[in-house]
């Protein structure tokens, strides 16, 4: 990281969703903005030579577990904001499932000073829903919100009283923050991470009905719309849910979603170990039970992939957010059942996503737009300088190589957590550069 | 389509060129065939007085037993002990995974003693994969994991039809209450397929899988088909496979009560008028007298109970000296 007053990104291409921009054009940075050329001087700038390459605005993870405190075996603040940075990442957002849990300024004030000491790349917070995330109490959600807090989630362990929910929502409209809720009703899967179907039955493993994701956000949403609260859905990960928001938003319900990068690109044929999105259920090898596909809530079937990719294609889906779960070696080495749920995404995300623009399913513009403008706006109006190129907005900015091809080396990760099923694949697509409040944040660029 | 759509296809691996016994969904008909036929041979040791050769003498056989089991953990001990192979017998209380240590190095440990076989039954399924995937010079043999599989069960059940019914090709067989989480169900559904038999599962809504998942999963559950209905199932079946069923289901809301589950499932005399004449009447044990089987069932000549529990040290005969020496079925000196 290098501390730079002036910066000029020259002759990329520009992606700015938010201003509707795609277009070739120098960028000017001075201090943590972006300034216009006019007013820029440009003697002793650095400048980066950024022909070939996309410039777009930094990315936006409202969905982030960064362990710290507590968990620092998994990951700590320093390594998952590298890891951020790896990916492109100039704004994440930390989930509450921490030890203490999120539930009191003093936590939120810990995490923002860790975060200011790591580096450039913002760190926000979601406090929790309920003390100790027990499921019992809320928290003191305006404590929280005057220490910063974007929102309210018991992530990790989803809020299973639907009185609780509707307290939560009630008391978060007053703050005008949104309530996150992990969809699962804990009766029906016991924190399974395989889906029930076809490779739940082959595999035997007791598997994660759809309905148990289905049945929470359409509680949710009947909640939700009674309160007139905003409530956001996280990773999204059934056709039967997709359905159920999109129908809510045409009434006019205040409700927002998020997917993730691996429910976009993977199913659960991934957990056969095979990397095939086409699994033959005929011979099971040993590569099977793949713990690094072991996840909540787990990938699904090919036709809620293609749900959920319409979903995010029509705006039903807002925002696309990573679900970043790092763990340790020995939380992922052991028999299937036993194994720690999660994937390490951060540094990935952007490369597997990709393959859904090569494979012309998605525009780049699109894609970007739901890495920056859609996560800013389940946040609200006020991010919006988070999430474009224009004047006068923060100097988060990332430099693609939407060709590069590269293969995923876990071991070169700045992330702790090396849990990915996508080791050893080649990803076509990637980082090159991560500008993060006017600050070079991650560099693989040919040395000039 | 790959060369993996089409195992019958395939030309047999003798079994000593195999790393692991996993399940029975990579055995070929012609594979499965010899080691029946080898089963029988060493059955012929069972019935001598000196009931030992000499044939794995300076092999280590480990069994790893993390769950409770009488029947599988004695059967490949006495196995292995009659094929002269040193057999050491590891349980999950009293060692070091009860200690804390995670069961890869408590696996890797044991493979740095060069064992040559390692034996595992695990209440988590896919443990013996997991095993397999991880250790490079120990070859494992999946003594049930969880509800996923159990071959070595399956491929007992095999032999003991076809000593009564010879070619299994068209043959009907009928499985009857928990075949969801019924790991004796999937690896005999795979031993069956390779031998053409037809197979019916009979029991709960909540103990049977969904006929749509069955149809999505292609080639590896053909030949299924569900009936809960056990009168009709039963009909002109040639191989009736009692479950076993968990007590603590009823619990857990599977199941309204023992009492219904006795009335619906339980074999009793009159159901089984309606099979073929002579049809087989099995069970993987332990039995629940009188809520799986009807007693005087269960003791009469069409229980298959005990001869089962027979070739079952006979079929491990056959496995760990095909796996350990190659040589299938002769062992005279």
């Amino acid at each position: 990281m290098k501390e730079l007053d002036r910066l000029v990104i020259k002759g990329g291409r520009i992606i700015d969703p938010f201003n509707e921009e795609d277009s070739i054009r120098d960028i000017f940075i001075h201090g943590d903005k972006i300034v216009s050329g006019e007013e820029f001087d440009a003697t002793l700038a650095k400048v980066i030579d950024a022909s070939g390459l996309v410039v777009t605005p930094g990315f936006i993870d409202i969905h982030t577990h960064l362990r710290e405190p507590g968990f620092e075996d998994k990951e700590s603040i320093s390594s998952g904001t590298s890891a951020a940075a790896a990916g492109g990442f100039t704004t994440i957002c930390a989930m509450p499932n921490t030890n203490p849990a999120i539930d009191s300024a003093h936590v939120v004030d810990y995490i923002t000073l860790q975060a200011s000491k790591a580096g450039p790349i913002r760190v926000f917070c979601f406090g929790a829903v309920s003390k100790g995330r027990n499921g019992v109490e809320l928290t003191d959600m305006e404590e929280l919100a005057s220490a910063g807090v974007v929102g309210f989630t018991d992530d990790g362990s989803p809020v299973q009283s639907g009185h609780l929910m509707e307290m939560a929502l009630r008391y978060a409209s007053d703050l005008k923050l949104p309530v996150m809720d992990h969809c699962e009703d804990y009766s029906m899967t016991k924190g399974l991470g395989i889906h029930e179907g076809k490779v739940s039955y082959r595999l035997g493993l007791q598997g994660y009905p759809s309905a148990a994701e289905e049945s929470i956000i359409a509680r949710d949403i009947a909640i939700a719309e009674h309160t007139g609260s905003h409530l956001h859905i996280a990773h999204i990960s059934t056709s039967g849910g997709v359905d159920l928001v999109r129908s809510a938003k045409s009434r006019g319900v205040h409700v927002t979603a998020e997917v993730t990068p691996h429910h976009l690109t993977m199913t659960e044929d991934w957990i056969l170990g095979e990397k095939d999105d086409y699994s033959n259920l005929e011979i099971i090898t040993a590569n099977a039970y793949d713990t690094r596909a072991k996840v909540s809530p787990p990938l699904r079937t090919h036709h809620d992939r293609e749900k959920l990719i319409e979903g995010l294609k029509d705006g039903t889906i807002d925002a696309i957010a990573t679900d970043h779960a790092p763990h340790t070696f020995g939380d992922k080495a052991v028999p299937f059942d036993q194994a720690s749920v999660g994937i390490s995404v951060l540094e990935t995300a952007f490369g597997s996503l990709m393959t859904l623009v090569h494979a012309n399913i998605i525009k780049l513009p699109d894609l970007v737009h739901r890495l920056t403008v859609g996560p800013a706006s389940v946040l609200g109006a006020k991010y919006n300088g988070l999430s474009h190129l224009g004047t006068g907005s923060f100097a988060d900015i990332v430099l693609i190589d939407t060709e590069e091809k590269w293969t995923v080396n876990t071991n070169k990760f700045n992330s702790k957590g090396k849990n990915t099923p996508l080791e050893s694949s080649e990803l076509r697509g990637k980082v090159k550069l991560t500008i993060a409040n006017g600050q070079i944040a991650y560099e693989d660029m040919p040395n000039d | 389509m790959s060369s993996r759509d089409l195992p019958n296809s395939r030309s047999v691996r003798p079994l000593q060129a195999r790393r692991h016994v996993l399940d029975l969904d990579d055995f070929s008909k012609e594979e499965i065939i010899e080691i029946l036929d080898s089963a029988q041979s060493m059955r012929e040791i069972l019935n001598r007085d000196i009931k030992k050769v000499p044939a794995l003498r300076g092999k280590v056989v480990l069994t790893v037993f993390l769950e409770p089991s009488t029947r599988t953990r004695v059967s490949f001990e006495q196995a292995g002990k009659m094929l002269s192979a040193d057999v050491i017998n590891i349980s999950g209380s009293g060692s070091s995974v009860e200690k804390g240590e995670s069961l890869l190095n408590t696996a890797k440990t044991l493979q740095s003693m060069r064992a040559d076989l390692m034996v595992i039954r695990s209440p988590e399924a896919g443990t013996p994969y997991f095993l397999a995937r991880n250790l490079q010079h120990i070859k494992v043999i999946n003594a049930g994991d969880g509800a996923h599989a159990h071959p070595t069960q399956a491929l007992l059940d095999l032999m003991t039809m076809r000593m009564h019914l010879g070619d299994m090709e068209g043959k009907k067989v009928v499985f009857v209450g928990d075949s969801l989480y019924s790991r004796v169900v999937r690896s005999d559904i795979l031993g069956l397929r390779a031998l053409g038999a037809s197979i019916v599962l009979s029991g709960p809504p909540t103990m049977t899988p969904f006929n749509k998942v069955l149809a999505q999963s292609g080639k590896a559950l053909s030949q299924v088909r569900l009936e809960p209905n056990l009168d009709v199932a039963i009909e002109s079946a040639d191989v009736i496979v009692a479950l076993r069923i968990q007590k603590e289901r009823q619990q857990s809301g599977v199941l309204p009560s023992m009492r219904e589950y006795t009335r619906r499932w339980m074999i009793t005399d009159e159901r089984y008028q309606r099979a073929n004449p002579g049809a087989l009447l099995m069970h993987p044990g332990p039995l629940n007298e009188g809520i799986e089987i009807a007693s005087s069932l269960a003791h009469s000549d069409k229980a298959q109970i005990e001869e089962q529990v027979t070739n079952g040290v006979a079929i491990r005969m056959a496995l760990l000296n095909g796996l350990l020496m190659g040589n299938m079925g002769d062992l005279q000196e």
